[in-house]
């Protein structure tokens, strides 16, 4: 696109200055032009559903109606309320759209462009009094939210790099190239106090210490964009929204410990976070800020993206190292840690894309100005991928410290269908879940790992009383022995035969015996396995068995299933005072199962019906059937 | 497999580009997968002897990763999220009734070669949730009603 490239600090200062009014009108503040920017949200969900195309007719119909020199349309990343994506947000006024479809896009221009009226159809209707919300900020979902990570994401055109250095991209890099020696780039993120964000909670300025300490001449900056929670999408949402500032904080981790060369390690499942990525990558080296003497300070770094095949064990440092060298990814013994002998050997750190995203922020604003949110041993934020049982689905940043009744309440408004919240599961298959009594604890590292759970990548799945306890566990089971490498016997099989003993519990086989079992077993594979993966995996066990021992009980004991989710402990029933007895459940039992009785029903004639338990087969097909809906289970 | 020669020579080539180091394994056996559709035998036999390192090995990485195929797929994969924002809202149900309408499991192709039926852990758009994906198309708020309506779609070519 012609970039020029940048030699000096004093020139991406200008460059800076000169780019800063690009965002002016996506930032409210353009008063002078009457023009509009319409931004499409291009994140995951909404590019699912068609929002390129949303954006082409927009363009068509620019075109059509003669605005076309005064609207410029762009995709931006995820605005995060998934819920009710597309979502469509027009700027300087910041009215924001939702659940726009392709044929919506004649009245924004129409409508909104041309008449200068907002189309109230498409606001946001507040559910608490039904009144329309007009813009993003009053929107509730997005009040007690704090975007540090996300901060361009949803404003910046993830394509276009002039964009980023609008909003004061790479210019936590120049300040550090021209005032900071390596030393004091660290010292200053461990003042921050930042914590990895992809699960451990390491601190951050410690793991880039260490690392620097070792000298060799040649270390590694990776970046691990191994997202496997199956739940999690934020590290995703920002290699797609905002991929620059793990750009420029991979490159000024580099220049603190001394590497010039960074790896991306990315799944191959996520090709548009690969695409964006690699433009990304390809606009910032075309600028100079990566490859040699950058800003014509001598210090030289790049980035090259390298390719998972989908292996959940990967996202553990020593897997993941072993997978970039082209091998299967299994992890090895600590120590030595990677910050000692990781990639080919030499000093290696690995940081969480989320991590990454918060470094510049760091620079730019000042260690203690980040320090100022959280609590007194998290700082900063945390951005979850809040999804499940919740009306409001959707990616959300918050202040750590927030509690979770916040997030469920006031973010993400309340539990789908009037429903009563059962449990939020955090971390994923590695973490556990939060029940009721903890709704008001503040959310931190900390606090999450002293009730059983734990912070994790930011999964947070929410469970409502139509969830049974065991099947959750179950199903973080399956992934994780589907998902467990193989190298340690607790891991391949400790976790199999957990897995076997649920499957046990949900079919009504179990014993007593079989849940002592299981909790003594669960405990062997924490204590013995190699890795993280297989340390954590028995701990949606532990943690359901803990707050949810009742549950288990029930299916042992009374071969109930409280949640009517085990399908084996399934009895359906028909319920004789609701029965008309017009046979349509008779006629549809594949397996004739149901029986006439010589109970009359309303209509004298008739007569009500009756399941007959040892024949049936559980299909469901009578309750489907039943116009009265009397068959329940 | 032989009339393959045009997709081994472009393989061939790819390897060829490569600054050998010894690491590259993963990256040439996407660009096949890219190449062929999926890792048959002979494709790592010849990735195997292009590289100097044992078949087994290859073997030992083509298996570990999910993203790694040695079946041919069908013509349309229908891929049903299991993501945990899926799965508690149902998306087992959905499975079910796929493996049930084309009478294969979950990984299996059907004998016509028309449908593969698989499964992946996320697609970021739980918003969406059920999610089903079929050649890269994205079908949310999946029912039972949805299976049918994509089969009927699909059948019809």
């Amino acid at each position: 696109m012609g970039l020029k490239r940048i030699n000096t600090i004093d020139e991406l200062y200008h460059l800076s200055s000169d780019l800063k009014g690009l965002l002016d009108i996506k930032k409210g503040k353009a008063t002078v032009s009457r023009n509009i920017e319409i931004s499409v949200c291009g994140g995951t969900g909404c590019h699912a559903s068609q929002s390129e195309k949303i954006k082409e007719e927009l363009i068509k119909y620019a075109k059509l109606y003669k605005v076309d020199d005064k609207v410029k349309i762009s995709i931006t990343g995820c605005f995060g309320f998934c819920e009710k994506g597309p979502i469509v947000k027009i700027s300087p006024d910041h009215t924001f759209y939702i659940k726009i479809r392709p044929c919506d896009a004649e009245r924004i221009i129409k409508e909104h462009v041309v008449e200068g009226k907002v189309i109230e159809d498409f606001l946001y209707t507040n559910p608490l009094n039904n009144q329309k919300i007009f813009s993003q900020d009053q929107i509730p979902f997005y009040q007690k939210q704090h975007r540090v990570a996300l901060r361009n994401c949803g404003l910046i055109n993830p394509e276009m790099i002039q964009e980023y250095i609008a909003n004061r991209g790479f210019l936590a890099l120049g300040k550090v190239l021209s005032s900071y020696s390596p030393s004091k780039v660290i010292e200053e993120v461990k003042k921050s106090g930042l914590r990895g964000r992809g699960g451990g909670g390491f601190n951050t300025g410690l793991k880039w210490e260490f690392a620097s300490k070792y000298q060799s001449e040649k270390k590694y900056v990776i970046c691990n964009a191994d997202e496997g929670d199956p739940g999690a999408f934020m590290d995703r949402s920002i290699l797609e929204g905002d991929p620059f500032s793990v750009i420029e904080a991979m490159i000024i981790a580099g220049y603190a410990i001394g590497a010039d060369e960074g790896n991306v390690y990315i799944r191959a499942e996520y090709p548009l976070a690969i695409e964006r990525l690699s433009l990304a990558i390809a606009q910032t080296r075309e600028l100079g800020l990566l490859g040699k003497n950058i800003l014509g300070t001598g210090f030289n770094f790049d980035i090259f993206i390298k390719y998972g095949a989908g292996a959940f064990v990967c996202g553990e440092e020593t897997a993941l190292i072993s997978s970039i060298k082209g091998n299967r990814g299994e992890p090895h013994v600590k120590p030595p840690f990677p910050a000692e002998a990781g990639l080919y050997q030499k000093p290696t750190i690995v940081n969480n894309v989320e991590t990454l995203a918060n470094v510049p922020v760091i620079f730019l604003d000042g260690a203690e100005e980040f320090a100022k949110i959280g609590t007194e041993k998290s700082k900063g934020t945390k951005v979850f991928a809040l999804a499940g049982k919740i009306n409001n689905v959707g990616l959300v940043e918050v202040p750590m410290g927030i509690t979770l009744r916040e997030i469920i309440y006031d973010i993400g408004g309340g539990i789908k269908d009037h429903h009563e919240f059962k449990a939020a599961q955090t971390g994923g298959p590695s973490g556990g879940c939060i029940t009721k009594e903890h709704l008001d604890i503040p959310i931190d590292f900390d606090n999450l790992s002293s009730i059983g759970s734990m912070m994790g990548s930011g999964g947070l799945i929410i469970m409502d009383d139509r969830n049974c306890m065991v099947d959750i566990a179950k199903f973080y089971l399956e992934f994780t022995v589907e998902e467990s490498c193989g190298k340690c016997t607790p891991c391949r099989i400790g976790n199999k035969r957990l897995l076997e003993i649920l499957t046990k519990i949900t079919e009504g086989k179990a014993t007593m015996e079989d849940l002592a079992r299981l909790e003594e077993l669960s405990n062997i594979i924490k204590d013995t396995s190699l890795c993280g993966l297989g340390q954590s995996a028995p701990n949606p066990v532990l943690s359901t068995l803990h707050y949810f021992y009742d549950e288990y009980l029930a299916h042992i004991k009374n071969h109930y299933c409280p949640a009517h989710v085990c399908k084996a402990l399934a009895k359906y029933q028909i319920d004789t005072s609701k029965c008309i007895g017009c046979s349509k459940c008779a006629r549809s039992c594949p397996v004739e199962a149901i029986e006439k009785t010589d109970i009359p029903a309303k209509n004298p004639k008739l007569f009500v019906y009756r399941i007959k338990e040892e024949k049936c087969i559980k299909c469901g097909t009578c309750a489907s059937s039943c116009p009265m809906k009397a068959i329940t289970l | 497999m032989e009339n393959n020669k045009e997709k081994f020579d472009e393989l061939s080539a790819y390897i060829d580009s490569l600054h050998a180091t010894g690491h590259e394994l993963i990256a040439v056996l996407h660009r096949a997968q890219h190449i062929f559709g999926y890792l048959p035998r002979e494709v790592q036999e010849f990735v195997a002897e292009k590289l100097s390192i044992p078949v087994s090995k290859v073997y030992g990485v083509v298996t570990f990763y999910s993203f790694f195929t040695m079946e041919k797929k069908g013509k349309y994969v229908i891929n049903v999220c299991l993501g945990t924002a899926c799965f508690v809202r149902g998306a087992d149900q959905i499975m079910k009734a796929f493996e049930e309408r084309l009478g294969i499991h979950n990984g299996e192709t059907t004998p016509d070669g028309k449908f593969t039926l698989s499964s992946l852990r996320c697609v970021g758009a739980c918003g969406l949730a059920p999610v089903v994906q079929v050649n890269g198309k994205t079908y949310g708020n999946a029912t039972i009603d949805t299976v049918d309506q994509i089969l009927k779609e699909y059948e019809g070519d």
